[in-house]
């Protein structure tokens, strides 16, 4: 088993993970869009190896773990990383800060998609609440990519 | 790298065609009644994820039992023991009371209510997505969990199974706003039908009468219509009502008993007949809280 080829699928069933982790309810509302901020990563660096496909059977996948209607969030997330991967060279260039810039405006139209579904299928009230990991996941964006980007070159991913 | 330029479809054509398959899925899920056992497979694929994603906690959890002093666990037994001695106190003239309730149903010829089976379950996951309320619980089709069975807690009602998987199921909280339970008020036995409304500690009564005799305070109490939840279990209490007249209906808010933001040890019923083989039936849990078995019964 190579290591360069397991880091794309370790790290997407990672963020699966820290997406469905229980947490004590004070902290939940600020739980970052791990799965999405990922998915993001991996379209802009390498949009050959991830892309709207993947995230569309990993939307689905969230959607069996979080009980949701099947397709929610797989529509909700397909939007925003198709984005990314429309104008991933254009995001490469972008420096960190403007990157959490797009991010925001990425993790807000995925947040303000699944709501809108949501509120489709079972007429759900919107609350701010709901806006909370937009936040979160700006501030966690420069971290993750640095990260993401030091194992990407580490164990040379393409 | 190459490999990106013009392989397969172009990326558009591919976004529509995720578009339009998901809104299919969406349709199919929720307008197509036996999707939900092929839901049913799915979930019990995707369970080891839940079950990787509940270690750090249930590791917290195991060691806070290690480490936890011995003075903190005198003083739970102490507690607990306490508790006991109480409630079996309880529970004696609670024996008397069911016994001459059931005679006296007899003599009405109104049919006798039976106790339910219980089996304790512990909480697995919580849905994280703030749209809807639900927690994944670590029984599933081996233990005999079957769907719409009622899930209660230590102090009232908790929602219902709304998906079975293998090892594990899916409860439905009453605080989701899909979700509605056939209520009465215990005082004067008006009936309502309490809705969620999307927020863990209220939920909406619909359609109150102005007129409704019904005060802040009131204990409302599962009804049984609806033949979901089993009659007369605790559901909240009531602390608000707004009668403005220049609305149709009294907008009546009440707060559920359950403490559902801190879910952990959770009762699952059924009702004798369907009982599996691992539940708790009622009298032997009543027959080892008390040791001297009270002379009424034995007669």
């Amino acid at each position: 088993m190579k290591l360069n080829q397991t880091l794309i699928p370790a790290s997407i069933i990672v963020a699966f993970i820290l997406q469905i982790m229980p947490m004590p309810a004070s902290i939940d509302v600020y739980r970052p869009d791990w799965l999405l901020l990922i998915l993001c990563y991996w379209t802009m660096a390498l949009p050959n190896r991830v892309g709207v496909g993947a995230t569309a059977i990993c939307g689905v996948v969230l959607d069996v773990l979080y009980g949701t209607s099947l397709g929610v969030h797989s529509f909700a997330m397909v939007i925003p990383v198709y984005l990314v991967a429309a104008n991933y060279q254009r995001f490469r260039n972008y420096s960190v800060v403007q990157q959490a810039i797009m991010i925001f405006i990425l993790s807000m139209l995925y947040h303000m998609l699944v709501y809108w579904l949501q509120y489709w299928l079972t007429g759900v009230q919107f609350r701010f609440e709901f806006l909370w990991p937009v936040i979160t996941s700006v501030f966690l964006w420069p971290w993750l990519f640095w990260f993401l980007r030091r194992y990407r070159r580490l164990l040379q991913v393409t | 790298m190459n490999e990106v330029f013009a392989r397969g479809p172009s990326l558009f054509v591919r976004l529509v065609i995720i578009l339009v398959l998901s809104i299919g899925a969406m349709m199919v899920d929720t307008k197509v009644a036996n999707f939900a056992t092929a839901r049913t497979y799915l979930n019990s694929l995707v369970s080891p994820l839940q079950y990787i994603a509940n270690l750090p906690g249930a590791m917290l959890s195991w060691s806070a039992d290690r480490f936890s002093s011995r003075q903190t666990l005198l003083k739970n037994n102490e507690k607990l023991t306490n508790q006991v001695t109480l409630m079996s106190e309880q529970l004696q003239r609670f024996r008397i009371l069911e016994q001459e309730n059931k005679n006296l149903r007899k003599l009405l010829d109104a049919p006798v209510r039976d106790s339910m089976h219980k089996m304790i379950t512990e909480l697995m996951a919580v849905d994280t997505s703030p749209y809807s309320h639900q927690i994944v619980i670590n029984k599933g089709a081996l233990d005999g969990v079957f769907l719409s069975q009622s899930v209660l807690d230590d102090s009232g009602i908790v929602g219902q199974i709304s998906e079975v998987g293998t090892t594990n199921s899916r409860v439905l909280l009453i605080s989701d706003v899909t979700h509605a339970i056939p209520v009465r008020i215990e005082r004067n036995n008006v009936r309502f039908i309490a809705v969620g409304d999307g927020s863990l500690d209220s939920l909406q009564l619909q359609h109150v009468p102005h007129s409704a005799d019904i005060e802040e305070g009131d204990v409302l109490v599962s009804s049984g219509l609806g033949e979901v939840f089993p009659e007369g279990y605790p559901v909240g209490t009531i602390t608000k009502i707004i009668r403005n007249e220049s609305r149709p209906f009294a907008e009546v808010t009440a707060t559920p008993f359950a403490k559902l933001d801190r879910i952990k040890y959770l009762l699952l019923l059924w009702p004798q007949v369907t009982a599996p083989a691992g539940a708790i039936a009622p009298v032997t849990i009543l027959s080892d809280a008390i040791e001297p078995a009270d002379p009424e019964e034995k007669q």
